[in-house]
């Protein structure tokens, strides 16, 4: 597995001059996975943010191929532009290893995507499947979607008199991957550079389908100040909102375990989309959100131990 | 048996195995399929040709036909021979993909098994699937019987890869009455139809990684304009293409092309313009009528899109009156879309036959050859007044 150092000498795939917001963690994902992913890597991406910042025409910042389709079929997509490689490498027509990524936001993942990617999964491509997750549908507005926790305030979940913010918690998506029994599946985020890195290396060299995970903050949806987007993903492992960890061919292995498990009101109290629930009719949704972290946290350990990793 | 040119055999088929036997010897890269009456036999004869290792293609079984032709786009703008087949809700859930395909300029071809929309849910023809997408960028060919389902799927390669059009296409053909029912015809030899469809090679693909290129970029207020006027230029080169396309499948097989297939229509007076299957109903209605000495004629529309309003326009010149038969409607427009794409191609003209539309054939019922009768007659009344009030009229139905 490459060091930071070693990556930080690689060539960037992303260029610059895209037009992310500053503090954009969709974008530092991207930059830290295709470092990670070099050159002969083919990349595919839904309609979203990250598809409208790298690509406005004449310009783009993908400096590897790279084709966008639409909103909900970028698992699709890629699982044709697999499928034409791995036919034209067997007919001698390209004679280059490459790899295959199909990137989703969670609108485009855990939403409108969701067949596809199952549907991609389950045939067995080899491609991986990452889903930047900045647990809304920022590029139309902050609306709410399926991976937007319990309790946030988004455009369609505003906090009015009678409803605090968003009242369901967010799908499992990552446990619905992982019940496709496919070889590799991660959750990360870039606030671990190394540890997100060394996931997208074992991902790649997974030879079928992998997916990953990656916790995305975003300033401006999540209403904090741009410079705050690492320590506020850092912060989401370290309260085991988001645990760090992957399973493979079955085998369950938490890849961060905080010394310290802060509460998670620490990460809440840093975003403006939580700010309603410190009001005293609300606070029981913090102690809600509490347990519901505690208890996937303790149900992921007693998992990792059952795997006997 | 061999053909009259010696470069081919005569079979008996179906329309669905005769698509499937054009898909065999085009022998595309991939083929993505999801199942769908009545389309579903073609992709059931492939999957054989698959699983004996007659044929390259990685075949992709997907979850649904919006990742059918999301991942025929994939392969396509990936620099493959790309192909998928499906019917009527099938090609409605592909609808905001088929878009994709046609602005991203990829060449791909697709058999159409035409069957009614939902709802009522129907499994039986109409055109409403193929009519619904006629905006959508691609070309849209016509078969009347599997000989043409064969036929038009070979030249549809051609036609599409084409460098000056490079444009998806659509091979379309009425379901079960095609698609199920069995025809003799003739096929090329294996050698024959893949020298025809040649080698293909794509330009700017996604997996050239040692030049790589963005595929589908945000394009806003300042190109997208820019970018579909290429669309319209690049359509605007089909029809010369079709048209030799279809003169050099005549010198390989003996069966020439062209954009409107004629029949009887030397001096006719009353004339059926019409799509499909329903043409063969029609040319026997017309040769028994014309055995009676009656001035009747067909002019069977093979090219819809692009759809040929100057060849429409000179072939009805001297008719004094046309029958149009629609298998779809139009809802709130005027009749169905073959009648309006017919007149306007005689719109600026100095043609003004009478014109009446017929609304049949919908969800599977049956045309038959009294049907066309009734139409020839009604056409003398049309020929001897004009165009009459009701020039929408329904064909076959109880009321």
């Amino acid at each position: 597995m490459p060091g930071l150092k070693e990556l930080s000498k690689r060539q960037e795939l992303m260029s610059p001059g895209h037009r992310a917001c500053a503090g954009c963690l969709p974008m530092t994902a991207m930059r830290q996975i295709l470092l990670t992913a070099g050159p002969d890597t083919v990349c595919g991406c839904a309609t979203g943010c990250v598809e409208v910042v790298t690509t406005i025409f004449p310009y783009t910042a993908w400096r590897t191929p790279f084709i966008h389709n639409a909103f909900e079929n970028s698992a699709a997509t890629i699982s044709g532009v697999e499928a034409a490689y791995r036919s034209l490498r067997k007919q001698g027509r390209i004679d280059r290893d490459m790899r295959f990524i199909a990137f989703g936001g969670d609108g485009g993942t855990y939403d409108i995507g969701l067949q596809s990617l199952s549907g991609a999964m389950e045939r067995g491509h080899r491609m991986l499947y990452v889903c930047y997750d900045n647990e809304a549908y920022m590029n139309t507005g902050i609306q709410r979607s399926g991976g937007t926790p319990r309790g946030t305030q988004t455009s369609t979940t505003p906090v009015g008199k009678v409803v605090p913010g968003k009242t369901q918690y967010a799908k499992a998506l990552t446990e619905i991957m992982i019940a496709h029994n496919i070889p590799y599946v991660a959750q990360a985020t870039p606030g671990f550079p190394k540890d997100l890195s060394d996931k997208v290396e074992k991902a790649l060299a997974t030879d079928g389908p992998s997916f990953m995970n990656v916790l995305a903050p975003c300033p401006r949806g999540w209403r904090y100040e741009m410079e705050e987007s690492m320590e506020i993903s850092r912060l989401a492992v370290d309260t085991c909102f988001w645990p760090l960890f992957e399973v493979e061919s079955g085998k369950v292995r938490v890849t961060r375990k905080p010394k310290e498990k802060i509460p998670v009101v620490e990460w809440l109290k840093k975003q403006g989309r939580f700010r309603h629930l410190f009001k005293d009719e609300n606070r029981h949704i913090i102690d809600e959100i509490q347990r519901e972290v505690d208890r996937n946290w303790e149900w992921l350990l007693k998992r990792e131990e059952l795997s006997g990793s | 048996m061999k053909g009259e040119d010696g470069v081919g055999k005569r079979v008996i088929m179906t329309g669905n195995d005769a698509g499937a036997e054009a898909m065999r010897q085009i022998n595309p890269d991939v083929v993505a399929a999801f199942p769908i009456t009545p389309q579903t036999e073609l992709m059931h004869k492939f999957a054989e040709f698959v699983a004996d290792g007659n044929v390259k293609a990685e075949f992709v079984l997907v979850e649904s036909e919006h990742s059918a032709m999301s991942a025929t786009v994939g392969a396509a703008a990936a620099g493959a021979r790309a192909m998928t087949a499906t019917s009527a809700c099938g090609l409605a859930l592909m609808w905001e993909i088929l878009y994709v395909a046609a602005g991203t300029r990829l060449p791909i071809v697709m058999p159409v098994v035409n069957r009614a929309l939902s709802a009522p849910i129907n499994i039986h023809c109409d055109h409403s699937d193929t009519m619904g997408a006629r905006d959508s960028g691609w070309i849209q060919i016509f078969s009347e019987n599997a000989q043409e389902v064969y036929d038009n799927l070979l030249q549809a390669m051609r036609i599409a890869e084409h460098p000056d059009v490079l444009l998806p296409a659509m091979v379309t053909f009425d379901g079960f009455i095609i698609s199920h029912t069995a025809e003799v015809l003739d096929v090329l030899d294996d050698a024959a139809a893949r020298k025809w469809v040649g080698d293909y090679t794509p330009r700017n693909p996604l997996l050239d990684c040692a030049n790589p290129i963005t595929f589908g970029p945000l394009d806003l207020q300042d190109y997208y304009f820019e970018h579909k006027r290429q669309q319209v230029e690049a359509m605007s080169h089909v029809a010369r293409v079709i048209r030799e396309v279809g003169r050099a499948y005549g010198e390989l097989s003996g069966r020439a092309y062209d954009l409107l297939e004629p029949y009887s229509l030397d001096g006719a007076d009353l004339v059926i313009v019409a799509l499909g299957s329903s043409c063969g109903t029609a040319k026997v209605v017309v040769d028994e009528l014309r055995k009676q000495g009656r001035r009747v004629g067909l002019l069977k529309v093979r090219a819809f899109r692009p759809f040929p309003y100057d060849e429409v326009a000179a072939a009805l010149r001297s008719a004094k009156a046309v029958a149009v038969l629609d298998r779809s409607v139009s809802f709130g427009g005027a009749g169905g879309p073959l009648n309006i794409e017919v007149r306007s191609a005689l719109c600026g003209t100095d043609a003004r036959p009478g014109l009446v539309n017929y609304l049949y054939g919908l969800g599977g019922r049956d045309l038959s050859m009294e049907h066309v009768r009734t139409v020839y007659a009604d056409l003398e009344t049309v020929a001897a007044k004009g165009t009459p009030k009701d020039s929408v009229r329904f064909l076959g139905l109880r009321e």
